[in-house]
């Protein structure tokens, strides 16, 4: 279904064989493993974007509802141009066939349609609205000084657990 | 030069910067672009309960903790830092709505009125703190993805399964807007 089970690694300490993680939203596709400190350049890039997320008031609960009212281009045209940029290069690393800082090619998904796509979404929208953040905004709100939003964050951690739990019994 | 960083930035900087975070993250060690599979990965990690969504190599993606650990500590250097001194602006449409139908805090980027340890206690609170955290949860996982692994990522590498997605983002956020927000205000 969702696991992608196209390779198998050994999860060292379980000794069972486990399935990667490849292919999913967010996943690691380097074929080399990465130190600790080698994933600080991960955290520089989070701190930049989060503190972009914070100074353009993406994380603002009220550029929510102005977006979703149409009272305002501003988050539209922080999506839009997003999109475009990224596209623009993805095409570019594609290509010119670029490699990545340890010389490996560049992979890309493909993405299956399922039905969690269709309701998962709606249920998603139902949430952005309510606490004015998709997952990345959480975190900056909580660093910016929301410290209720940990119980949105735990709360979420929550929700993604009990998805795991159902996820043989929900229509895909 | 500081004043410039601290008033708010515009749309196409911010569009700009995020759109450059796919090449960026895919140079720097073939990472997909995608915020809400660190919750997986939490789970992964602490309660992964036996259940076969959790059983993965989360150690293979700790990347992606350390991006949102960024994105923490980004928040807290632009809140410290960078802080814009003026009270945030949105549409006056929006503020007239809202007043409407009962928010009342306006200087901050989140109203105060509702996201607050007090309002926990309440059930205006249960329902935009930890419902709205939950929906988003379980949502995004359902969807395969949230606004930055479908609408940005997704979108970039131009596939269709995303768009869909994205769409129902919006079509969720805008059916809540207009249908239950006004109810869910005045609880």
């Amino acid at each position: 279904m969702m696991q992608s089970n196209d390779t198998t690694v050994t999860d060292k300490e379980t000794q069972v064989a486990t399935p990667t993680f490849l292919g999913e939203e967010g996943s690691n596709a380097l074929q080399q493993s990465e130190s600790w400190s080698e994933n600080i350049k991960y955290l520089l890039v989070g701190t930049l974007f989060g503190i972009v997320f914070v100074k353009a008031e993406i994380i603002s609960w009220f550029r929510i509802q102005e977006m979703f009212h149409l009272h305002a281009f501003h988050m539209y045209g922080v999506i839009g141009t997003a999109v475009v940029v990224g596209m623009i290069s993805v095409q570019l690393i594609k290509y010119f066939h670029l490699k990545t800082l340890q010389g490996e090619k560049v992979v890309f998904n493909k993405k299956q349609f399922h039905w969690g796509q269709v309701w998962g979404g709606l249920l998603f929208g139902f949430g952005w609205v309510l606490t004015g953040a998709c997952p990345g905004p959480l975190f900056a709100q909580i660093g910016s000084g929301f410290g209720v939003v940990i119980v949105t964050l735990l709360s979420a951690i929550a929700g993604t657990w009990v998805y795991g739990y159902l996820e043989a019994r929900l229509p895909h | 030069m500081l004043d410039l960083l601290k008033a708010p930035w515009p749309w196409y900087v911010a569009g700009v910067f995020i759109g450059l975070t796919v090449p960026t993250l895919l140079l720097l060690g073939n990472k997909q672009f995608g915020i809400s599979s660190s919750l997986r990965h939490i789970c992964a990690a602490c309660v992964p309960a036996g259940l076969p969504f959790f059983r993965y190599n989360w150690r293979k993606e700790v990347w992606n903790l350390f991006f949102v650990g960024g994105v923490f500590i980004g928040g807290f250097i632009a809140q410290t830092f960078l802080s814009n001194p003026q009270a945030i602006q949105i549409a006056p449409q929006t503020t007239a709505q809202l007043q409407a139908w009962g928010v009342t805090q306006f200087n901050d980027l989140m109203p105060a009125d509702i996201f607050n340890f007090a309002q926990l206690l309440t059930l205006k609170g249960l329902v935009f703190i930890v419902l709205g955290g939950f929906l988003m949860g379980f949502g995004t996982r359902y969807a395969g993805g949230c606004t930055s692994g479908h609408a940005i990522m997704g979108l970039s590498n131009l596939q269709w399964p995303s768009l869909v997605a994205t769409i129902c983002f919006m079509l969720g956020g805008w059916t809540m807007t207009h249908f239950l927000l006004p109810y869910l205000l005045k609880l």
